[in-house]
């Protein structure tokens, strides 16, 4: 099958399409979704053995040879990411059937979700910069929607916020598209990786790499440039912002992930050096964000941004371990965020407000919500053997190795701080006496949970199952490593 | 809103239909030279918005009663199907099939599948366009 790798991509959107003939019949809008999603699930599986059995995969569209046409490329690291992105709307899809509410659900909020995914997917699985530009551009259109869906007074005022700095990064984006394409004379990326390794990584394309860093850094949340996430992610209903929390920025993140491994990675005293330093900027502005909020949304968010830092800093290694945990903590991160994010929305269902101090001693009425936040927050921490550990192990050795003691020693604090803010959302809302709350119903309450805890034990089995997962990752990290298989792979042909 | 711009009515109903053709044409003219569905769905779209300024809303709408939201469907349903159909044929996506055809009227005649992926464009672009212009028109 040639066409394969595009079939995570093409079932999202075919299944969209469809959705836009019957807006208001709501059960068939959930049933159609999910049944998208899981024939999604079930091709990106088979995207995976192929993968792992016979490499990298590559196609280049329309039949035109490969540095002309568009090459989609499909390598252990872009795979695993489409899968984890499958599953978590899986699981955001069916968290909404009790938590959206009827008058989203008639206005077309299935298919947005289905048409950002499409954008998700083909960012993580397109070999040419500019496609990569117009998937951005599809995912951002969707999460517009999302974001602005429902029309409260606060979405109205931050997606102003949210598209103002989109779209100035998407100028950016194009801009620097266009100055890369005026030196390089390619949008492919294999063939850009190649020629830039042949002419040498002069002062200019140096600048355009720090351009494409800071553009992704944009939409990754990196410092300084994360001053408009908090608000913007916490503006949408909970549902929304599990799939912008765990999903969009890791777009980001990907996308500055091949720029220093594929496109630049003949200047790392430079263009490394600065990722890094802005890595751990990164972290030590999310550790003080996640203990200045007494707000569960604000809390998690600015974990996002920590764990933004941490898989950079690894990326900014560039050594097996920096990169291989990188990679792992990537993915344990998507899983975790969707599902802290979705067991935040329990809490708010069931308490009806989102301040710490306004809750408490949920622990006697809901100990199955606690017991699973005390797993899902133990595990973002990384305590063995839960899913955020090895990554994290593999990512200071990496620092270790390269020489960065003090980088290491910061990514290994900032872990307890990260438990702290979890801990603390753990002591406040769930120990001491028990305030009035404004309950949900047990239906509401079961439909919102199942899913939360499915998700939390996906993590669960991603951290026990490290051992077999390795190889995945390993080969993933050596594509990154060695940048030549991936170029091989797409232009050989 | 009621107008009575008699003049900008008449030559409305004469300029809709030569724009409209037009469009068609542009579409048509896509595959060597410049055009397609994109222009050709947006100057279709400024037909349709100059029968809204001549007339209004409502006679417009009865005039042409299409739901465009549908529209995108079809226009999205159409573009992916005909890329999708190098699926059944195990080539990369997106590949076009083309042969040269001995039509009636028009002679010999190169038919390309890439046509049928245009008109799906075209749909869209008109589709979309529409929603926009009337959601905004609709509002007072």
């Amino acid at each position: 099958m040639t066409n394969l790798l595009l079939f995570p991509i093409l079932i999202p959107i075919l299944t969209a399409s469809v959705l836009l003939f019957f807006p208001k019949r709501i059960a068939a809008q959930r049933a159609v979704t999910v049944v998208g999603l899981v024939a999604s699930i079930i091709a990106a599986l088979f995207l995976l053995r192929t993968v792992m059995t016979d490499g990298v995969q590559a196609v280049t569209l329309g039949s035109w040879p490969a540095p002309f046409g568009i090459s989609m490329v499909s390598d252990p690291l872009s795979v695993s990411l489409v899968l984890t992105s499958l599953l978590i709307t899986l699981g955001v899809v069916v968290y909404s059937f009790r938590s959206i509410g009827e008058g989203r659900e008639k206005y077309f909020y299935y298919p947005a979700i289905l048409f950002m995914l499409t954008g998700i997917n083909g960012s993580f699985t397109t070999g040419d910069i500019f496609n990569l530009f117009v998937f951005f551009e599809v995912l951002l259109l969707a999460s517009y929607l999302l974001i602005v869906l429902g029309g409260e007074k606060r979405q109205l005022r931050e997606s102003i916020k949210y598209i103002l700095v989109n779209v100035v990064s998407s100028a950016f984006f194009v801009t620097t598209v266009a100055m890369l394409y005026s030196v390089v004379g390619s949008l492919n990326m294999a063939d850009i990786a190649e020629k830039v390794t042949e002419i040498g990584q002069s002062g200019i394309l140096t600048v355009i790499a720090v351009m494409l860093i800071l553009v992704f850094g944009l939409k990754g949340a990196i410092f300084p440039l994360y001053f408009w996430l908090p608000g913007s992610y916490a503006a949408p209903p909970v549902p929304v912002l599990a799939l912008f929390g765990a999903l969009l920025t890791k777009v980001g993140v990907y996308a500055i992930i091949r720029t220093v491994t594929l496109l630049f990675p003949h200047d790392p005293g430079f263009t490394h050096e600065l990722l890094m330093i802005l890595a751990i900027l990164t972290v030590i502005a999310g550790c003080i964000g996640a203990l200045a909020y007494y707000d569960l949304k604000q809390i998690v968010i600015y974990n996002i941004i920590i764990a933004v830092g941490v898989i950079l800093f690894g990326v900014a290694q560039m050594n097996m371990a920096g990169l291989e945990g990188a990679v792992f903590y990537l993915i344990h991160d998507m899983l975790i965020k969707a599902g802290l994010f979705m067991l935040i929305g329990v809490i708010i269902a069931i308490t009806g407000t989102s301040n710490l101090r306004e809750m408490g001693g949920l622990m006697k009425t809901y100990p199955g919500l606690a017991w699973t936040w005390l797993v899902a927050a133990f595990g973002l921490a990384g305590i063995p053997p839960l899913s955020g550990f090895f990554g994290k192990l593999l990512i200071v050795q990496g620092a270790f190795e390269a020489d960065n003691l003090w980088g290491g020693i910061i990514i290994l604090a900032s872990s307890l701080i990260v438990l702290l803010s979890v801990i603390r959302i753990f002591i406040h809302a769930f120990w001491g006496e028990p305030m009035p709350v404004k309950g949900t119903s047990a239906g509401i309450y079961r439909g919102l949970l199942i899913p939360a805890v499915l998700v939390t034990a996906l993590t669960v089995f991603y951290g026990v199952g490290t051992e077999w997962l390795r190889p995945l990752m390993w080969d993933a990290a050596e594509i990154l490593h060695q940048p030549s298989i991936y170029i091989d792979a797409v232009l050989k042909e | 809103m009621k107008s009575s711009d008699v003049i900008l009515q008449t030559a409305t109903k004469v300029v809709f239909f030569l724009i409209f053709l037009f469009a068609i044409h542009i579409f048509f003219a896509g595959h060597y030279t410049p055009g397609g569905g994109f222009v050709g769905g947006l100057l279709t779209a400024s037909a349709i918005v100059l029968l809204l300024l001549a007339f209004d809303l409502k006679t417009v709408s009865r005039a042409l009663p299409f739901n465009y939201t549908i529209m995108i469907a079809i226009g999205l349903l159409l573009a992916l199907g005909t890329a999708s159909a190098s699926i059944l044929f195990d080539v990369p996506f997106f590949t076009h099939a083309y042969d040269y055809f001995d039509l009636p009227l028009f002679g010999e005649t190169s038919l390309h599948s890439a046509m049928l992926f245009d008109l799906g464009v075209y749909l869209v672009v008109v589709g979309a366009t529409m929603n926009i212009i009337l959601t905004i028109g609709s509002d007072d």
